[in-house]
């Protein structure tokens, strides 16, 4: 008998998007565009994370008609995105048949104190985490992939680094912890025992891992890669950039080769302004995404 | 015994790790160069048009087209060996005489896992369906080694073995096994 929806099936989508670059596309056009950069996915989005930051307000799913004309597009797996804890936005996701859903702190979060129970879906979730704690709780509530937070809409890596270094530690230090300790550990980081344990014996999270988050140039993408990322998720680092054709190319070849400083050198070469960015200092308490939930 | 795992986009690692369960060394393919080093070439799933665009870029669909190395294509890496994919225009190898439709059974919410019955094996698998790909059309000289509901899911064809399905995200090396057995060492296949 034929069995949708299981673990495995929304997991193993997220293992073929590995080593690959997610795009964020507001238009069937810059659809089109990603598509053929050779992106692995794209994520349709109203505005993008840097204009969200400008427009302020609050930030919901898209309109379904701007998905559906993404979907329309590309033959590539279409992702879109749901606040936290709108769990009807996300039933209207699913019964647009959007590829992935990501439960993102980008938007305006519906609920302060729970996440959506994403067991319930057939259709997977990808959730941010900003620690191994965060992230085993999302994949505790049924997430199927994990990127991590950074700071959207910044083109400023900075934070997505502290991420991805702080879940690599975290990671490291539970592999280290003798067994009869990991139910302290487990407490301490407000996970379940059993993840904890599956880390534990396995050195890496259950589900893949990617970064997000303030990535701009393809030196961002490869970075994020070396220190040890799955894949890429790049925001408004395309569209908002002066040449958002060749960046996008730029930045998936980055991701494949990312340890070959040649291919990285060439790639980075005549790719115009990269979007702006800003200094996260500069953020105030309320501009920071990646504090809006745990 | 070195088995290259192409490594441009992708589940390479799951292919690498189902080889190292068998005790043979995978190595990850990026360049023409990787090549040289291998006996064999596993085309991991993915996305096609990604996998298919780069390959083209970095030579290796000449390359691989001009060497001799056994291949087996899973998923995406099935679509790259077909000749012909419905619609598209995609970068391909095209060294399996069939035609296949990408996302056959339609979105990530139809992906689906089942048992499949294949010829030569004395259990069925488990069949990890992902936004997957049937062979609507086969010549002569393929094979076919499994349906599912009648569609053609795993077949040969000289060099080439193509799955639609994903043996490398379960723990079942019998496709692996048989790949090797068949296809790289040419030996009479072992009985565990």
């Amino acid at each position: 008998m034929d069995e949708q929806g299981t673990f495995r099936v929304k997991a193993g989508l997220a293992e073929m998007l590995k080593g690959g670059v997610i795009m964020d596309v507001t238009t069937a056009e810059q659809a089109r565009i990603a598509e053929a950069a050779g992106a692995c996915a794209v994520m349709a989005l109203e505005r993008v994370p840097a204009d969200i930051r400008a427009a302020g307000g609050v930030a919901r799913m898209a309109d379904p008609v701007r998905v559906k004309e993404i979907m329309a597009a590309v033959t590539i797996p279409v992702m879109a995105k749901v606040r936290i804890g709108h769990f009807v936005e996300a039933q209207i996701l699913e019964a647009l048949a959007v590829d992935y859903i990501d439960e993102s702190e980008v938007l305006t979060p519906a609920d302060d104190t729970y996440h959506i129970d994403k067991w319930k879906f057939t259709v997977p979730f990808v959730c941010g985490a900003r620690n191994l704690g965060e992230a085993l709780r999302r994949v505790a509530e049924g997430a199927a992939m994990i990127r991590t937070k950074g700071e959207p809409g910044t083109g400023n890596v900075v934070e997505a680094v502290r991420h991805q270094r702080l879940m690599q530690q975290q990671i490291r230090q539970a592999v280290a912890t003798p067994e009869d300790e990991l139910p302290v550990y487990a407490k301490e980081l407000g996970v379940p025992l059993d993840l904890l344990k599956a880390v534990h014996d396995t050195g890496k999270l259950p589900v893949v891992n990617f970064a997000a988050g303030g990535i701009a140039t393809p030196a961002d993408a490869a970075l994020m890669m070396q220190l040890g990322s799955d894949g890429i998720f790049v925001g408004s680092g395309v569209f908002k950039s002066e040449d958002p054709e060749a960046t996008a190319r730029a930045v998936v070849r980055a991701t494949t080769h990312y340890r070959d400083a040649a291919v990285l050198a060439e790639v980075s070469e005549h790719l115009g302004e990269p979007m702006r960015g800003l200094e996260i200092s500069r953020l105030g308490p309320d501009d920071r995404m990646q504090d809006r939930t745990q | 015994m070195r088995i290259g795992v192409l490594a441009l986009q992708g589940a390479f690692r799951e292919h690498i790790q189902a080889l190292a369960r068998l005790g043979v060394e995978g190595r990850e393919v990026r360049t023409v160069k990787d090549l040289a080093d291998v006996q064999a070439l596993i085309l991991p799933g993915g996305e096609s048009t990604t996998i298919g665009m780069l390959m083209e870029e970095y030579g290796l669909i000449d390359a691989i087209r001009e060497s001799e190395l056994p291949l087996f294509g899973t998923c995406a890496g099935m679509i790259v060996l077909a000749r012909d994919i419905l619609g598209s225009s995609q970068p391909r190898l095209g060294l399996m005489d069939m035609a296949v439709d990408r996302n056959h059974y339609g979105r990530q919410r139809e992906s689906f896992e089942t048992e499949i019955e294949v010829t030569g094996l004395p259990d069925g698998v488990r069949g990890v369906f992902i936004r997957a790909p049937v062979v609507t059309r086969t010549g002569p000289g393929v094979e076919i080694l499994a349906r599912h509901q009648g569609e053609v899911v795993l077949c040969q064809e000289g060099r080439c073995l193509a799955a639609a399905f994903h043996p490398e995200l379960t723990a079942d090396t019998r496709l692996h096994r048989m790949f090797l057995d068949r296809f790289v060492t040419k030996a009479p296949s072992h009985h565990r």
